[in-house]
C-alpha cells in the first residue's frame, strides 16, 4: 500500500499496468496522445503490488491512473473523464501537461 | 306398296329396338316422363336387365362426353338427331352390347321419353318396354349422380390447384427475402442449416431484438420529427427528446447483453447492414465522425458551442485513437501467443501440455475483446450525451433527426446494394 502511494506521488501522471493487458494499451496510447508523460508500472510479476491496488479500491486492478498522487479511476472512468474534459484539467492542474 | 309394312319400325323386340322405336317421333308423345318412370320402378324385377344396364352404364360414361355437347343444346328440340348421331357412334364403335337402348343419352330420354298409356304403341310393348325402360331409370340416376360427381371432381381439382400455385409463389417469394436478409448478414436459422455458426441462439435473439429496438426508434423519431416541423415549444421537445435520446441508449445495453454470448457476432457488425458495417468500428459507428457529420445539420451555432463541439470532437478522437491501439495491441498479443513456438508452461511438460497452455492464454486475450467493445460502446454513449449538454433542446432534437436519417440512408443503400440486378 505504501509502496503504491510512493510511487504514485513520485510524478504527475502515474499508471500502474499488466503486460498482457491491453486496456492497458488503450490508456497509455490516450496519455501518450494527451503529451503527458505517464510514468509506467508494471505489476505482472508483482502480486504483492496488485494485492495493494487492490486494497486501495482499484477495480480492476489494472490499468490504475493515478493523477497529481490521487487514484482517478480505471480505464472505462478515464475515458469518461477524457471526454467530459476534466481529463485534461486534472493533468494540468498536476501540471502534468500544459495544455 | 309392300314396303309400308317395314316403314313401320318394330316395337316389341327386347334386344336393340328400344331406340329404333322411340326414334319416330310420331310415336312418342313428349308428355309426363315422371308418370313412366314410377309406373317402370313398380313393375321391374330382373336381375338380367340390371346387369345389362351396369354394364351399359359404363359404355355410356364414353359416350356422355361425347354427347354433352350436342345434347344441350338440341334436348328440347330435336332429340331425334341426336339419337341418330348416337347410334351411328354406336355402331362405329362397333358396340358388342345389342341393347342400345340403354346407351342413349339419359337427358335426352328424360326429357323426350314419351309415357302417354294411350298411345297403342306403348300399352301394347308395355312389358317388354318396361323390363327395358326401368334399367334405364336406375342407370339414368346413377349416370346423373356420376356426372355430378365428376363436375365436382373437376371443380375440387382446380381450387386445388389453384392454391397450389399460390403456395408456390408465396414460397418462392419468401425464399428470395430469406435469400436477401441472408446476404446482409441477418442469421436466418435452418433446421440443419450449420453453414452459419453464429453461437446459436444469443445472436438469433439479439438480431430479433435490433428489429424490434429499429421499429420503436423509428416511431420515436416519426414524433419527434412531426413536433419539430410543427414548431413545437422546448418544452414539449424536451420530453420528446429525452425519451428519444434515452431509448437510443438502449442499443448499447441490448448489445452489452449479446456480446456476452456471442462477441464477434457484435463486434464485427454481423447484425448490422452491410454498408453500415463499412464504417464500423469496434461494433459501432464512431463517434468523432458522427459529430463531424452533425455540425452542419446543427446550425446556427454560437460561438461557445462550436468551440465545445470542436472540443468535444477532439477528445472523442483521441479516445477512439487509445482504443485502436489497444485493439492493435490485442491482435499482436494474439498473433504472438498463438505463432509461439516457446513453451509457456514450464520444461518437462508434454507437447499437449504447451499446446493447452498457449490456447489458455489465447483464450483471455481474446476475452478482453468483450471489454473493447464495452469501452468503445461507452465511449459513444458518453460522447452523444456530452453533446447533449452542450446543445439547446431544438438543436438536440435536429440532431437526433439527422444521426436517423443518416443510418436509415445506409441501411436503404444496403438495401438497394444487395437488390441491384447482377449478371
Amino acid at each position: 500500500m505504501d509502496r503504491v502511494k510512493d510511487l504514485a506521488s513520485k510524478k504527475a501522471a502515474v499508471i500502474f499496468t499488466k503486460s498482457s493487458c491491453c486496456r492497458c494499451h488503450s490508456i497509455k496510447a490516450l496519455f501518450y496522445d494527451l503529451g503527458a508523460s505517464p510514468s509506467i508500472h508494471e505489476v505482472d510479476h508483482d502480486p504483492d503490488m496488485e494485492r495493494a491496488l487492490r486494497r486501495l479500491g482499484c477495480n480492476p486492478s489494472v490499468p490504475a491512473v493515478f493523477v497529481g498522487g490521487k487514484y482517478i479511476g480505471s480505464a472505462k472512468d478515464i475515458i469518461s473523464l477524457h471526454l467530459d474534459g476534466s481529463l485534461k484539467k486534472k493533468l494540468i492542474d498536476a501540471r502534468a501537461i500544459w495544455f | 306398296m309392300p314396303s309400308f309394312v317395314t316403314q313401320i319400325p318394330p316395337i316389341s323386340s327386347s334386344n336393340g329396338t328400344e331406340g329404333n322405336t322411340s326414334q319416330s317421333s310420331r310415336v312418342l308423345n313428349f308428355g309426363a316422363p315422371e308418370q313412366s318412370l314410377e309406373f317402370r320402378a313398380g313393375v321391374y324385377n330382373s336381375t338380367s336387365l340390371t346387369n345389362q344396364a351396369a354394364h351399359s352404364d359404363l359404355q355410356f360414361g364414353i359416350y356422355e362426353k361425347m354427347l354433352q355437347g350436342q345434347n344441350r343444346s338440341n334436348q328440347v328440340s330435336n332429340s331425334g338427331g341426336n339419337r341418330e348421331a348416337w347410334l351411328d357412334s354406336n355402331m362405329a364403335n362397333g358396340s358388342p352390347h345389342t341393347d342400345t337402348s340403354n346407351e342413349m343419352d339419359a337427358d335426352d330420354r328424360i326429357q323426350n321419353y314419351d309415357m302417354d298409356p294411350s298411345d297403342p304403341f306403348i300399352a301394347s310393348g308395355s312389358g317388354d318396354r318396361h323390363r327395358e325402360k326401368f334399367p334405364e331409370q336406375k342407370t339414368l340416376r346413377r349416370l346423373a349422380q356420376n356426372r355430378e360427381a365428376a363436375r365436382k371432381s373437376r371443380l375440387r381439382k382446380k381450387a386445388y390447384v389453384q392454391q397450389l400455385e399460390n403456395s408456390r409463389l408465396k414460397l418462392t417469394q419468401l425464399e428470395q427475402e430469406v435469400q436477401r436478409a441472408r446476404k446482409q448478414g441477418v442469421v436466418i436459422s435452418n433446421s440443419g442449416d450449420q453453414s452459419q455458426p453464429n453461437g446459436g441462439n444469443g445472436s438469433l435473439a439479439f438480431v430479433a431484438e435490433y428489429s424490434r429496438w429499429l421499429e420503436e426508434q423509428s416511431k420515436h423519431i416519426t414524433e419527434l420529427r412531426t413536433a419539430v416541423t410543427a414548431h413545437k415549444s422546448d418544452g414539449e421537445l424536451r420530453s420528446l427528446v429525452e425519451t428519444a435520446a434515452s431509448h437510443f441508449n438502449d442499443i448499447f445495453r441490448l448489445k452489452r447483453t449479446a456480446a456476452k454470448a456471442d462477441v464477434f457476432h457484435i463486434i464485427y457488425g454481423m447484425w448490422t447492414s452491410p454498408a453500415e458495417r463499412c464504417f464500423m468500428w469496434i461494433g459501432g459507428f464512431r463517434s468523432s465522425e458522427l459529430l463531424k457529420l452533425l455540425v452542419s445539420h446543427l446550425e446556427p451555432l454560437t460561438e461557445q458551442q462550436l468551440a465545445s463541439i470542436d472540443h468535444l470532437q477532439q477528445t472523442s478522437l483521441q479516445a477512439e485513437e487509445a482504443l485502436s491501439q489497444g485493439m492493435d495491441a490485442l491482435q499482436q498479443s494474439l498473433a504472438e501467443t498463438l505463432a509461439s513456438d516457446a513453451p509457456v508452461v514450464p520444461a518437462g511438460s508434454s507437447g499437449m501440455a504447451n499446446y493447452m497452455g498457449q490456447m489458455a492464454m489465447a483464450m483471455g486475450k481474446l476475452g478482453s475483446l468483450e471489454n473493447f467493445l464495452r469501452q468503445a460502446d461507452h465511449l459513444r454513449e458518453k460522447t452523444l450525451q456530452q453533446m447533449h449538454t452542450i446543445l439547446t433542446t431544438r438543436q438536440s432534437a435536429r440532431a437526433l433527426l439527422a444521426i436517423n436519417d443518416y443510418f436509415s440512408r445506409l441501411r436503404a443503400l444496403s438495401t438497394l446494394w444487395l437488390a441491384r440486378p447482377q449478371e
